[in-house]
């Protein structure tokens, strides 16, 4: 039966419409993969000197973040992990003992880069205890305890996953704690430390975490078993619809049209909401710049680097996938009387909407000082004025469809990352970074802003060429288009 | 209304899926195609509304050339797939979405809305669901509807009668035959279903492998011949 099992994984991961497309993909994702690989072994390496250089004792400051490290770890899998419980419907039927299934999806979500990226950091760490010195038989142990509660992670996501309010809750406990050992009122890793040092200093308390993945195992095959019917567990969730009608926006003629559209796809749709969350995060991308804790970072070029992606997150991760938002029905898109123009304006506007709302929840960086909120606003002003139109124009050749309505998500497990649409968007970074690096040294810092602001404006000039040129894009490319997005995973 | 000239579609892996020299469908027309599956049916609507490229000839509708212009998209409508419904949306949502693309306002769509209430059968409207959601059924009965929102001169439906229910079924006849009567809509429509391709459509072409093989106007022996061809 497993024989069966596996052959079946590997034909889908084969065979999902990611992986087929084509051989530079391939090579992008597995050097994307090998990429953070290497960070973490990286990090597991050098993380002990790190801190001993910074003048504290290593393994107890690991110990006393580990918390937030599984927090962070179970946020991360919330919104990326998925669990493929729709692929078992079809063995429902067929003659396989249900305890054979559930055992079945369950040691698949074992298998998840999601566990075994948690290794490339832990193993070489744990060699480096090992090798200054500390006690190996009791660095297995502790070793062994943070991998039943990473596991256990594992399991807890599973179980919470169907159930967004215990997850919130969770949440904000942790990021409460954080936010009072922050500021310094109560200190939750006084408590926690002690635990994780435990399971190094005894040889028992490494067993509670093992305990509690059992029985956390144990949870999941009850869960799993008792909702392995077609109206529980594998129904498919619908959430009660409202109809919205955002009169507001029927000022705008067929522009309006499209825009209330593209409104309800990203409020609707779990696919598109993640983009939005994405865009959020990058609004925050920036504090890595401006608050210098990196030091390769601190430099003009890379603060333009950062006010580019702080104000246009959005416009990144939406407008790459333009037209693709629309895959799952470009037949009636294309059999209706459809002005493209219209169509390409108001996904165009939508851009600028969000760029410009990101930049004004971007105005706490004003806490750096004018001169750095100006960065992220002349970051807008070249993300409106250039990038937009160099983001639609390469999505105009991405014929990847998207999965609106499946759960899977930017990240998933299989649907991975669209290297080469991040590759696209280099030169709309490189050219900011360049014009302000010449203006910065040139002349001052001042100038550099200019520059950079001057491009947008020259660029929005362009903006009826570009959409001409857009459209000339999706008519020659039309047949080609639909018959990709025909193509469901 | 529809002149078809040389038409064959023809895959990279050299399957020839249609092949038809010539084909005339005159306005007010309600025409019936029926085939097996792999017939081309499918492939000849898609055809029609420049969905895939043809590999020799063309289409004409009311004097345009599909897949050279593009002024043959406010007349014609047509209901194809779920691909042609945005699952995210409410039925309401959808309607009036169509509607504005097909310069309607939505009063005009509430009054169509309203004509075809009883079609829908309280299923569809104010049930508080994403189209995604909804049955198979319910959501043919959903893509039909839109398809005649505006007042369309050519009406084209792939398989209208698949997955609905008895009732419906006969409605939607009532719904087919209206159409039919006015002179000034082309209507087309697909079926794997001889018995109500006959009964709503003056003439019947089959399919098969791409080719036509019969080509009748409707009469009471139609049925028994189609039933007879396609006995095999």
């Amino acid at each position: 039966m497993i024989k069966h099992f596996i052959s079946l994984e590997w034909k889908s991961f084969l065979r999902s419409a990611s992986f087929g497309t084509n051989l530079a993909l391939k090579i992008f994702m597995t050097l994307g993969a090998l990429y953070f690989a290497a960070m973490f072994v990286g990090l597991g390496i050098a993380v002990y000197f790190l801190i001993e250089d910074a003048g504290l004792k290593p393994f107890e400051t690991v110990n006393k973040f580990l918390i937030y490290y599984f927090t962070a770890d179970l946020v991360i899998r919330y919104f990326l992990q998925t669990t493929p419980v729709l692929n078992i419907k079809p063995l429902t039927i067929l003659n396989i003992k249900k305890n054979t299934i559930v055992n079945f999806v369950i040691g698949k979500s074992a298998l998840s880069f999601f566990n075994f990226l948690h290794a490339f950091f832990f193993i070489p760490f744990s060699i480096v205890l090992v090798k200054e010195g500390f006690n190996p038989m009791q660095v297995v142990f502790w070793h062994i305890g943070v991998f039943s509660i990473i596991y256990s992670m594992n399991f807890i996501n599973v179980l919470v996953n169907k159930k967004d309010s215990i997850f919130y809750v969770v949440l904000t406990i942790v990021g409460g704690f954080g936010l009072a050992q922050y500021y310094g009122w109560f200190d939750v890793t006084v408590y926690t430390s002690p635990f994780f040092q435990g399971m190094y200093d005894t040889s028992y308390l490494f067993l509670f975490p093992i305990a509690a993945l059992v029985l956390l195992y144990y949870f999941n095959f009850k869960f799993f078993k008792n909702n392995l019917t077609l109206d529980t567990g594998l129904a498919v969730k619908s959430k009660e619809a409202t109809t919205e009608n955002l009169t507001f926006l029927d000022q705008f003629g067929t522009l309006g049209t499209f825009l209330k559209n593209d409104i309800k796809l990203l409020k609707r749709n779990k696919r598109s909401r993640t983009t939005v969350i994405m865009s959020v995060v990058f609004i925050f991308y920036g504090l890595l710049f401006f608050t210098n804790s990196i030091e390769a970072y601190n430099n003009p070029a890379m603060h333009v680097f950062a006010g580019i992606f702080v104000s246009g997150g959005f416009l990144f991760t939406f407008g790459q996938f333009v037209p693709s938002w629309d895959s799952a029905y470009y037949q009636l898109m294309m059999s209706q009387n459809i002005p493209y123009r219209e169509y390409i304006k108001s996904k165009w506007w939508l851009m600028v909407i969000g760029t410009v709302v990101s930049t004004i929840l971007a105005s706490f960086y004003l806490y750096f000082g004018w001169h750095i909120y100006l960065l992220i606003v002349v970051g807008a002003i070249f993300n409106i004025g250039v990038n937009s139109h160099l983001v639609m124009l390469g999505g105009a050749f991405v014929k990847t469809p998207i999965d609106l309505s499946s759960s899977k998500q930017a990240f998933g497990n299989k649907q991975a990352f669209n290297m080469k649409t991040m590759l696209i968007s280099l030169p709309k970074l490189l050219l900011p970074m360049a014009l302000y690096a010449a203006g910065y040294y040139i002349f001052s810092p001042e100038v550099g802003l200019l520059f950079v602001a001057g491009a947008g404006v020259l660029g929005f000039a362009f903006r009826n060429k570009v959409f001409t040129m857009i459209e000339k894009i999706y008519k020659t490319e039309k047949y080609a288009t639909i018959s990709a997005y025909k193509q469901t995973n | 209304m529809i002149q078809v000239n040389n038409l064959s579609k023809i895959y990279t892996n050299g399957k020839k899926v249609l092949n038809i020299a010539n084909l005339e469908i005159p306005k007010g027309q309600s025409f019936g195609l029926v085939g097996n599956n792999g017939a081309g049916k499918t492939t000849f609507f898609s055809l029609l509304l420049d969905l895939i490229e043809p590999t020799t000839g063309s289409i004409k509708n009311n004097e345009v050339i599909v897949n050279q212009s593009e002024a043959w998209k406010p007349f014609t409508a047509a209901f194809i797939d779920e691909s042609f419904l945005i699952g995210y949306l409410t039925a309401e949502e959808y309607f009036y979405f169509i509607g504005d693309l097909r310069g309607q306002n939505k009063a005009d769509v509430d009054a169509l809305l309203k004509k075809h209430e009883q079609f829908f059968n309280n299923e569809i409207l104010n049930n508080k669901k994403y189209l995604r959601d909804l049955s198979k059924g319910n959501m043919k009965k959903v893509g039909i509807i839109a398809a005649l929102i505006g007042n369309p001169e050519v009406v084209i439906l792939d398989e209208p009668f698949a997955n609905l229910d008895p009732t419906t079924v006969s409605r939607l006849k009532k719904i087919i035959k209206e159409l039919a009567e006015n002179p000034n809509v082309t209507v087309l429509v697909s079926s794997h279903d001889l018995v109500h391709t006959v009964e709503v459509c003056d003439r019947i072409v089959a399919l098969n492998l791409g080719e036509v093989v019969k080509d009748i106007q409707t009469s009471p022996e139609t049925l028994k011949e189609l039933e007879t061809f396609f006995a095999v």
